[in-house]
């Protein structure tokens, strides 16, 4: 990426993987970004090869990290306590380094399902499962959720029975959730690999459950 | 006081609307609710919002309420669902 | 009067969700890796905390009309502005300039 925008539809000719909108900026603040950008790196604030590694960076964060991790609790009980017990010491032996935040990992069941929110911004445990969906930042999730949970899964087509307590968790401070889904029937001998196929970014929200696996009746 | 608020305690938000970063939902100021866990000492955002440094740090907890009490039965929720937020202590009162 | 912050809308009525997923523009890539860079060690010009409440002092219809980012991008200037790391007269020049850019094109 090169230092200043061209206006004459000035492709990135980089090395990326991505394909992203090629849009050309049209609103108020499309331009404001290109100024405060052409601003700060005149100024040498940032860097133009900064702002594009930092793209890259989270380019490549994805919600696998998290379905490892799951997957991991589903199969070791030991593991699966020390998540719970304490999230943050728990994920560092899988690479991810969480400072300030509270990890809390939060155990889905039968009887108690959790669905995570942030009704004032868009707080997201992105260090785990990378950048968060439109819908999880949307105003109509924020607003509706943590009011009228039953309603909203089965926007997603999640329908649960009334003896399950839906659990919505809206992280207003300092602590980012984790949700393990309910390890689905017919998985028992499935291997690591294969049970981390089955959780879904939306399971480890808590909007969707789990996948089954291919081939089971319900 | 710091030592009142523990894990099982029954508190009430406070039922009060002052200006500035407030990261107490409005829907929750006045309700009844339950500690369900205590993360541990963290800077006030209410201060940090202004570029402070938000000391002392302040006790948050986990606070768990209850769906129909809550929403007054006007939502979509069946009688076991539940809430929680992560609420600091200064917004808490022992019932 | 109970004053109710802007981005405080937990339980407000609203519409049906929007499921679809789109790729972000690279506009919006750029103002969250500028966003993080800026907040983020080393440099630390502010905390997260402070482009929350940014935001919340948005005029309350540019916040109900406003796209994510475009959130983003106004509170950006705002805290540059009042970190006297950029001026506001600065931002206005260049974006003068970069508007008569666009329209050449």
């Amino acid at each position: 990426m090169t230092g200043s925008n061209e206006p004459h539809g000035g492709h990135d000719h980089s090395h990326n993987d991505f394909q992203p909108d090629i849009k050309e900026p049209t609103e108020n603040w499309e331009f404001l970004e290109i100024a405060l950008r052409e601003l700060l790196v005149d100024k040498g604030v940032l860097s133009a090869r900064e702002i594009q590694d930092e793209i890259e960076t989270w380019e490549k964060k994805s919600p696998e990290k998290g379905a490892e991790i799951v997957a991991k609790a589903w199969v070791d009980e030991k593991f699966k306590a020390r998540l719970l017990e304490d999230a943050n010491q728990t994920i560092r032996e899988f690479g991810i380094e969480v400072e300030v935040l509270k990890m809390v990992a939060l155990e889905n069941t039968p009887e108690l399902h959790h669905v995570v929110v942030c009704t004032l911004c868009s707080c997201y445990p992105r260090p785990i499962l990378g950048v968060p969906p439109l819908w999880y930042k949307s105003k109509q999730y924020r607003s509706r959720v943590i009011r009228e949970p039953r309603a909203v899964l089965q926007e997603f087509g999640t329908t649960l029975s009334d003896d399950t307590e839906i659990r919505v968790v809206d992280s207003t401070a300092d602590c980012r959730y984790l949700v393990i889904p309910t390890r689905p029937v017919g998985t028992e001998k499935m291997t690591e690999t294969e049970l981390a196929k089955l959780i879904t970014r939306d399971s480890m929200i808590g909007t969707a459950q789990a996948r089954d696996p291919i081939g089971k009746r319900s | 006081m710091s030592d009142q608020f523990k894990v099982g305690s029954k508190v009430r938000i406070t039922n009060a609307y002052p200006p500035g970063h407030i990261r107490t939902p409005f829907f929750l100021r006045g309700k009844e609710g339950l500690i369900i866990r205590h993360f541990g000492k963290y800077p006030n955002p209410e201060r940090l919002a202004y570029g402070l440094n938000g000391l002392p740090k302040l006790n948050l907890y986990q606070v768990l309420f209850d769906m129909e009490t809550t929403w007054q039965g006007d939502g979509s929720f069946s009688s076991k669902d539940t809430l929680t937020a992560d609420i600091y202590e200064t917004w808490l009162e022992l019932i | 009067m109970k004053n109710r912050l802007i981005s405080d809308i937990g339980g407000l009525p609203d519409g049906p969700l929007d499921l679809s997923e789109h790729e972000p523009t690279m506009t919006e890539r750029r103002i969250d890796a500028m966003m993080m860079l800026l907040r983020a060690k080393p440099r630390s010009f502010w905390a997260s905390d402070e482009n929350r409440r940014t935001i919340e002092s948005l005029e309350p219809d540019t916040y109900k009309k406003s796209e994510y980012y475009e959130r983003w991008v106004l509170a950006m200037k705002e805290l540059l502005i009042e970190k006297a790391i950029l001026t506001e007269a600065e931002i206005e020049n260049k974006l003068k300039e970069v508007r008569s850019r666009m329209e050449q094109s």
